[in-house]
């Protein structure tokens, strides 16, 4: 079903490229989700969301209202998107700034899935290094000239980069900044994720495959077939972040 | 607007290199010759750096550009560059680089194909006797468990099948099953399910644990004699910590050790038998929450101190998940005798008689589902046992009483469910059901299978489809927990020394105080004297 309902997404939206991000499941059903994107790689992308592969609805883009409330909300998703959390047993604050606002003090399941899909995207969203150049005017495109990480690049985490905004990238000192290339390293690399050790590196089949797994949110993993243009990441999980993290190295 | 210029106008030829506007007075092609050569000279300059010229980069990379003809060729012209200018050095490098390259890929596919080698060519035609144990058909159960969208590739699943056929024939085993695949940190496991043919097994660990009891009892002792000699002198602070006394494990092949587990990183390599485990390995293993990195020999470092290194865990987590979520449709097992349903009796059978419900039935309802493993209790093992029943010969007469007050507390005899319980009656967690079931499709619902996940352990499936059923776990081997994982509180500091007039503090008596008893002692001192006189004047 999703090979066939994919590319009709890709004709309604106008999107450039369209991919099937992954799963997030409930207790009663399973969100399936993909992303959109325009030329612009870096510009925000459009999410859809459906529960049987066939019927997709757009998400409204994330704002950080909704992030700083989702980040609150615990336990599993329900399955049911409008499903309506109460925000007065969890956030006596918000829940009182909302009825103020004159809305009701809930949170639907619709916006908690927004903000928990922005937030993996945000935090361990992956590409490898050279995948993607910016070019002088800002835009972010696909490097036609990337032909795979080397087996030994490939070990390394450091030549896998986050897909967001920067946070880190002038903290670097003068010397690192001297060995980069602007055109490919505009990205944060994985090596310096707080806490150390929170991505597992594995290769399959005797180094046909790099495969990483993200030990943050359980449930993302990121493949690359190096020498190859191959690469892609997916999650497969229920959702939740996993806090207890630095208990469990 | 202004029409190309003529050669006459003063504007002509301003576009054109070294056509200044009095260029007509010199039309000398050998100056014009002489910059050409002068410019293709300088092109032509090697670098000192890099060897190489610039007029043979610019031929090379058309050259290139020419040949490949890329799209969007002026956004990569940088890169097409740098790519002609890597390829002069890459001349040396060749040979080294393609022989480090081949080494990884090249075992890993060595050792696959030494799975698909028969061994042993000449018995296999007598191996079809019906004594052969049963191979499990995982290529089945993947297909079934695809169905859901769980399981591993294809490839890996044939490849694990035939490394449990190498299992078969190296260890004594009658039956044997694919459990499923735990994620670790650096390497990851797969685990087999075995049940080996009696006689079979290992009972070296008993003894340790007796020898630990002794050790810690003649420490007591000796801590007690030299408190009485040293009374005068500040005594050695006694420890009143007590162990707690070891609970025995169980025996190989009851309760949590009824099915030995081997292991192993990748089909392909040894597989590696797991020690059994014992009621405190699990005990301990419910407090903590640690990631397995892969290596059966690394040690688990956490509070409170885990009694073994990662193989010991990693049995206690498969011990733990195999209680909580193995369940097979309810009535296809059935109690060997109908007393055993009330005691904790261990054996059940297949039910020749078992008609599988349909799988609309089986989704919908959760009890059309029955657990076949023993839960485990609090104590870490499956059938209670009162520990102190063993201790008794050792007591003494000081610990008699701070034993009673612990006996009172642990003697409640512990129950769990028995053995063939639905699982309508797991309790869930807050408000999350203890189980998901769904169909694997909707659209085809002759065909369709009935799915359950569990939401304590996730990660663990089970299927049922007609007779066909089975569970498998794809995960890291944590439980679910809704709230944040705690780690247990170091226990509190023990006092030096117990409480007592010896060392509490009191106010120094004043000086009156004193003299008045010093008073009293001479007094008391007089009279003794007085009768000590009188005894010697009656002895002589």
């Amino acid at each position: 079903a999703l090979g066939a309902s994919l590319p009709l997404l890709q004709r309604d939206y106008r999107f450039e490229r369209v991919w099937f991000w992954g799963c997030i499941q409930g207790l009663r059903g399973a969100y399936y989700i993909a992303e959109g994107l325009g030329p612009n790689l870096a510009a925000p992308r459009s999410r859809l969301y459906s529960l049987n592969c066939l019927d997709w609805s757009l998400l409204t883009p994330a704002t950080k209202e909704i992030l700083a409330l989702a980040e609150q909300l615990n336990g599993r998703f329900q399955g049911d998107p409008s499903f309506e959390y109460n925000l007065a047993e969890i956030n006596a604050e918000a829940a009182a700034r909302l009825t103020e606002g004159g809305k009701e003090p809930v949170i639907t399941e619709e916006a908690r899935l927004i903000a928990t899909i922005e937030q993996i995207d945000r935090a361990v969203g992956v590409i490898p290094r050279g995948a993607f150049v910016k070019t002088p005017l800002g835009s972010v495109h696909e490097n036609r000239h990337f032909e795979g990480l080397s087996l030994l690049e490939a070990k390394k985490l450091s030549s896998y980069f986050h897909f967001t905004e920067p946070v880190n990238l002038k903290n670097k000192t003068l010397l690192e900044k001297a060995d980069l290339d602007p055109s490919i390293d505009f990205l944060d690399s994985l090596e310096h994720d707080i806490p150390r050790g929170s991505w597992s590196i594995q290769l399959e089949k005797g180094g046909t495959v790099v495969v990483l797994r993200s030990l943050l949110w359980l449930g993302l993993t990121f493949y690359h077939v190096p020498m190859t243009k191959q690469f892609g990441y997916v999650y497969f999980g229920t959702g939740e972040k996993n806090l207890d993290l630095p208990f469990m190295l | 607007e202004h029409g190309p210029y003529q050669p006459h106008e003063p504007g002509c030829g301003l576009d054109q290199p070294a056509y200044s506007p009095y260029e007509d007075q010199i039309p000398d092609p050998q100056a014009r010759m002489l910059a050409i050569k002068n410019a293709k000279a300088y092109l032509l300059k090697t670098s000192t750096v890099s060897g190489l010229n610039l007029y043979d980069h610019f031929a090379n990379i058309l050259t290139k550009i020419l040949d490949e003809q890329p799209t969007n060729t002026v956004d990569i012209i940088e890169d097409i560059s740098k790519d002609v200018k890597c390829a002069q050095f890459r001349k040396k490098m060749d040979t080294l680089r393609d022989e480090h390259l081949i080494l990884p890929i090249f075992e890993a596919a060595e050792k696959c194909k030494a799975l698909f080698v028969k061994e042993g060519g000449e018995e296999e035609h007598e191996e079809l006797d019906e004594e052969m144990p049963s191979l499990p058909n995982v290529m089945e159960t993947a297909f079934y468990f695809e169905q859901a969208g769980i399981g591993l590739n294809k490839d890996e699943s044939y490849y694990i099948l035939l490394s449990l056929k190498n299992l078969m024939n190296v260890q004594p085993i009658q039956t044997c099953r694919f459990w499923g695949k735990i994620l670790g940190l650096e390497m990851n496991y797969i685990i087999a399910e075995v049940q080996l043919l009696e006689g079979e097994g290992e009972g070296g660990e008993e003894e340790t644990g007796e020898e630990e009891e002794t050790v810690a009892e003649e420490e007591m002792g000796e801590g007690e004699e030299e408190g009485e000699e040293k009374e005068k002198e500040a005594e050695p602070p006694k420890s009143t910590y007590k162990p707690p006394p070891e609970i025995p494990k169980e025996e190989n092949g009851t309760g949590t050790n009824k099915n030995t587990y081997f292991v192993c990183n990748e089909p392909g390599k040894p597989w590696v038998k797991l020690p059994p485990v014992t009621p405190a390995q699990i005990v301990c293993a419910r407090k903590i929450k640690k990631f397995f990195t892969g290596r059966l020999d690394a040690p688990i470092v956490s509070f409170p101190p885990f009694p073994g290194n990662e193989a010991n865990y990693l049995r206690a987590q498969i011990a733990r998940i195999s209680a909580g979520t193995h369940v097979s449709p309810a009535g296809f097992y059935q109690f060997a005798n109908e007393d055993d349903e009330e005691e904790e009796g261990d054996a059940y059978e297949e039910n020749p008689e078992f008609e599988p419900p349909p799988v609309a039935e089986m989704v919908e309802s959760l009890a059309t589902w029955a657990h076949h493993v023993k839960g485990i209790l609090k104590q870490g093992r499956c059938v209670w046992i009162n520990p102190y029943q063993k201790s008794e010969e050792h007591e003494e007469e000081e610990d008699e009483e701070e034993e009673d007050k612990e006996e009172g507390e642990e003697h409640q005899e512990e129950r769990r469910l028995p053995l063939l319980t639905l699982i309508s009656e797991d309790e869930g967690m807050k408000n999350i059901p203890a189980w998901t079931a769904q169909a694997s499709t909707n659209l085809i619902p002759q065909y369709s299978v009935a799915i359950l996940q569990s939401n304590r352990w996730p990660g663990a499936y089970a299927f049922a489809s007609g007779r066909k059923f089975d569970n498998i776990y794809f995960g890291w081997g944590h439980k679910y927990s809704p709230e944040n994982h705690t780690p247990a509180l170091p226990l509190p500091v023990q006092a030096e020394y117990p409480s007592g007039p010896g060392i509490t503090e009191t106010v120094d008596p004043t000086v009156e105080e004193e003299m008045a008893f010093k008073i009293a002692q001479e007094e008391a001192l007089a009279a003794e004297e007085e009768e000590g006189e009188e005894e010697d004047l009656e002895d002589d």
